[in-house]
């Protein structure tokens, strides 16, 4: 059951991966592509996949719930890649409405890079610790992925306004900071390349170190250590000697991922570069040519409309009621749910800019992209850096 | 202030933009702007009308949105700095010396400003309840000027207010028979239609308008039960710990619970057991399955006479969990932790020469004997007992504390052979014979732990508030999210069909939405200016 739950979730992601660029060859051959219906060909094609690959994952996410025996959302390999299933499945619900294979192009390559950032965790079933054995599991983190989902797609409809809206012919501070959204996809992508490339070799290096309270441990290093732990010695023969070694405070294995990802994004993105010859939202602005301005803006808008009633009840009712029950408080100021309500904050202010202050458009956009990027820190940081009830997830 | 009469004859209230009953423009600034700026309906909103006494002045500041969004934007940021290092509630040691031992001159410096407390500042605590005021006054602002707005409208409207709707068209030659299809399809879709002089107003969906509102009172109630809080005696929240075997009084119930603890049981999960789980624990070694504490609930029925034993009637048994907390009256007992506590050592005597045990003795560690009889001769007395064995600053052996947590022994062993005694100082993995070799040596040979179970008692006569708050938030957000208040007139001017629409938000669906209604007939579908606009702006 478990083999046949990977395999659909290999399958899934193939899928996508396929589908891609079918959205972009939906778009190319299209003249016209304003709030008018009816898709060609291609985006029949690209959606028929799509709607597979779902399919697909939502088999893996079924057998994997019958193997563990309960849902898989338990740890940083399940929620994730639950979270990318949830992507898709929220552009699917968002192209029904709108009918635009323009989103899809954003869209997919989000999730497949949140599919791929989610393999690269320990993917063993894994059994849960008694606070999370619960009903409300399922229902609190598949009610917060989704709603997080939703909310994703107002990011990949403020990229596609951003690269419509935003001038490429001159440098200024619009494009550049559009740029580094570009550049921070690709990161992820570097650090996916890393750590394939590392674990199929099977690089390992181990160090004694010392932790902060004078304790000597050992830590194992899956890539090569840039960043060495503090009084590190090395223990593995033709190990990889650490350029900088790091205080005792700092997470150097950490670190060093990190630095390896950035790496590999910088020679990636510079090699994108090299073949592109221009920045990259400058060489998708062909895609977007044809799409209206105000009817991407409202794609934007409405999905935080639909996506904030959706999170606001997963991420904080259903987890104050389980907060209730596994902690005895409903709510307990742990650095997750401070982030769920940070999240739900900006959102709050979000929809007021634009109601009051007619923040529109571009404004609106990159409110979006802001949006998103918190959502990925609760997703990732809040998980991986900063110690919580919560961080059981980044095992 | 005197109220402006429009020419349509309507009575409106000073400061009023946009006349309630048919839309004309009363406040002149209005004219510049091309499309009209629908929001609240252009009704006379008190903050955009009075500004002269300090109540004025407190209350416009308060309904501003832009006021309430830098709320917002504040907290949020103050909330970020909360996340940076644990809060208070989350550390063991005292915070004066974790922050500094833990990170340093950061961590020093966190503690200082008071970030390791920060969501129970006063500041922050001000700020949530400006963000309440905020609330508050920002939705009486708008509610009820944009409730009777809504309600003073008529279907026939000013020309000028028509024209200058983002969706609007005009139309020449309609038969009546068109105008007939498209109220039936008005009427399939859903639209309260209302007619006056042959003019028509299609709308629905009015009660998202107050989706805003009904959340905001949401959360003015969550507010509130959380201020609710500091009431004495609303809010319980105690530890409570009880061992094995015993039985205790619930705190705060008045001493008219007891609880007994039969046992406490921690599992594990078992790697041969649970196949599935073989590699993730692998992995991350002992992983627990389950806290659970078995126990019996008690209520006491006799007199609460200090010094008497108190007479108890067996209420129920239950199994504490977590995720499964016992409640009763209003309180819930949590399975929160647990400690295991050294009971019993027992300890062979055995001759040194021949390996040989010639007794064995068990000790309890909260009431050891003075002398234990082994028989044929054979005895152990304890001399001195440490149960949480140290060396003083003097080197004397000493105890920190009555707690076993690491018990040492000064045994004197009798025997046959010496029947003065040998004597011995046995502590955990350490023994020390301070006269010499003796003969005879105490062999470990185990140990019987007893658990604690802890339990958090708490009682939130709070939680309705929050409850309530809650509920009114998701059916405010919802309503104002997934439902769309639209409009369309249909109107006969100067032998012309105008035809315009608004709607609060969705303009995709409400265009989608005309072209259905308008289907089969000879009116033209109204145009969006609002794009026309923006098209002459930028050149094109």
């Amino acid at each position: 059951m478990a083999a046949l739950s990977s395999n659909l979730l290999f399958i899934a992601f193939i899928l996508y991966l396929v589908a891609t660029p079918f959205y972009g060859g939906a778009i190319k051959s299209k003249k016209e592509l304003n709030e008018n219906k009816g898709t060609n060909k291609w985006g029949v094609i690209a959606v028929a996949l799509t709607i597979v690959g779902f399919i697909a994952q939502l088999g893996y996410f079924i057998t994997r719930w019958i193997a563990a025996g309960h849902a898989p959302v338990s740890n940083m390999f399940e929620f994730t890649t639950f979270f990318g299933m949830a992507l898709v499945g929220a552009f699917i619900i968002i192209y029904f409405i709108y009918r635009t294979s323009l989103l899809g192009l954003f869209t997919m390559p989000v999730a497949l890079l949140v599919i791929a950032y989610a393999s690269m965790f320990p993917k063993d079933i894994s059994p849960l610790i008694p606070a999370l054995q619960s009903y409300w599991l399922h229902i609190h983190v598949t009610t917060v992925a989704i709603g997080e989902a939703i909310l994703a797609i107002s990011f990949a409809a403020g990229v596609i306004y951003l690269v419509k809206a935003i001038d490429q012919t001159k440098s200024n501070k619009r494009n550049f900071w559009l740029e580094v959204v570009m550049f921070s996809l690709v990161a992820v992508l570097g650090f996916v390349v890393v750590s394939t490339v590392f674990s199929a070799t099977g690089y390992h290096e181990k160090f004694n170190w010392t932790d902060k309270h004078g304790k000597v441990n050992v830590m194992e290093y899956t890539m090569p250590a840039l960043t060495g732990p503090n009084e590190g010695e090395l223990l593995t023969n033709e190990g990889f000697k650490p350029l900088v070694e790091m205080p005792a405070i700092i997470n150097a294995k950490k670190l060093n991922t990190v630095i390896w990802s950035l790496m590999a994004g910088l020679v990636l993105y510079g090699f994108i570069r090299l073949v592109l010859r221009k920045r990259i939202a400058a060489a998708l602005k062909p895609f977007v040519k044809n799409i209206n301005l105000d009817f991407v803006d409202e794609i934007s808008y409405r999905s935080v409309l639909i996506g904030f009633p959706v999170f606001t009840l997963g991420g904080l009712v259903f987890a104050m009621i389980w907060a209730q029950m596994a902690w005895s408080r409903f709510w307990g100021w742990d650095p997750k749910e401070v982030w769920a309500l940070i999240t739900w904050l900006f959102y709050a202010a979000f929809m007021h800019l634009r109601l009051s202050k007619g923040w529109h458009g571009e404004k609106s956009a990159w409110l979006a992209v802001i949006g998103f990027v918190i959502i990925m820190f609760n997703l990732v940081a809040v998980n991986l850096i900063i110690a919580g009830l919560h961080s059981y997830a980044g095992s | 202030m005197k109220d402006v009469k429009c020419e349509c004859g309507h009575v409106n209230p000073h400061g009023t933009v946009l006349c309630e009953a048919c839309g004309k423009i009363l406040d002149e600034r209005e004219n510049k702007d091309q499309l009209l700026d629908m929001r609240y309906e252009g009704s006379a909103r008190r903050s955009q009308t009075y500004n002269k006494t300090i109540i004025d002045k407190i209350w416009n500041f308060f309904s501003s949105v832009k006021v309430g969004v830098w709320l917002i934007i504040i907290t949020l940021l103050a909330s970020i700095l909360g996340t940076v290092l644990p809060q208070k509630m989350y550390i063991d040691l005292p915070p004066e010396v974790f922050y500094e031992q833990e990170y340093g001159w950061f961590g020093k410096l966190y503690y200082q400003l008071g970030l390791h407390d920060l969501y129970g500042s006063w500041w922050y605590l001000l700020l949530i309840a400006m963000i309440g005021i905020s609330l508050v006054i920002c939705s009486l602002d708008r509610v009820v000027p944009l409730y009777k707005a809504l309600k003073a409208q008529r279907v026939t409207r000013n020309d000028g207010f028509l024209k200058r709707q983002r969706l609007f068209g005009t139309n020449t030659g309609i038969e009546d028979k068109d105008l007939h299809l498209v109220k039936e399809h008005l009427k399939e879709k859903r639209y309260h239609v209302r007619e006056e002089n042959g003019d028509l107003l299609a709308e629905k969906g009015r009660f998202s308008r107050w989706g805003p509102y009904v959340n905001h009172v949401g959360l003015i109630i969550f507010l509130f039960g959380g201020m609710l809080r500091f009431i004495p005696g609303m809010y319980v929240n105690e530890n409570l710990w009880v061992k094995e075997g015993e039985t205790a009084a619930v705190p705060e119930t008045g001493d008219r619970f007891y609880l007994q603890n039969n046992q406490f049981i921690l599992q594990h999960y078992d790697k041969d057991q649970n196949k599935t789980f073989e590699k993730a624990l692998e992995r991350a070694g002992d992983v627990v399955k389950n806290y659970q504490s078995n126990v019996v609930l008690y209520k006491r029925v006799s007199d609460n006479l200090p010094g008497e034993k108190p007479e108890l009637k067996k209420v129920k048994e239950y199994k504490v969990r977590v995720n499964h907390p016992l409640t009763f009256e209003g309180y819930s007992i949590f399975q929160a932790s647990y400690r295991s506590e050294l009971k019993a050592m027992s300890f062979f005597l055995l001759n040194k020469n021949t390996n040989q045990s010639v007794g064995e003795l068990k000790i309890d560690l909260q009431d050891p004997k003075e002398k234990y009889d082994l028989g044929n001769g054979y005895a152990v007395k304890i001399l001195n007992y440490f149960p949480d064995f140290e060396f003083a600053k003097d080197g004397e052996p000493s105890t920190k504390t009555r707690v076993p947590n690491n018990p040492a022994f000064v045994f004197q062993m009798i025997s046959p052979e010496k029947p003065e005694g040998e004597t011995s100082f046995v502590a955990i993995k350490q023994t020390i014979e301070p006269f010499g070799d003796n003969t005879y040596k105490m062999a470990f040979k185990g140990i019987e732990t007893k658990n604690t179970s802890g339990f958090i008692v708490r009682k939130d006569s709070t939680l309705w508030a929050i409850i309530l708050g809650g509920i009114l938030f998701m059916i405010g957000v919802i309503q104002g999210a997934y439902w769309n208040h639209r409009r369309i007139w249909i109107q006969q001017k100067d032998g012309q069909i105008w035809i315009a629409a608004h709607t609060n938000k969705n303009w995709y669906g409400l265009k989608q939405e005309i072209e259905k209604v308008l289907r089969d007939t000879k009116l033209n579908i109204p145009e969006d200016q609002h794009q026309n606009e923006k098209s002459d702006k930028e050149g094109n």
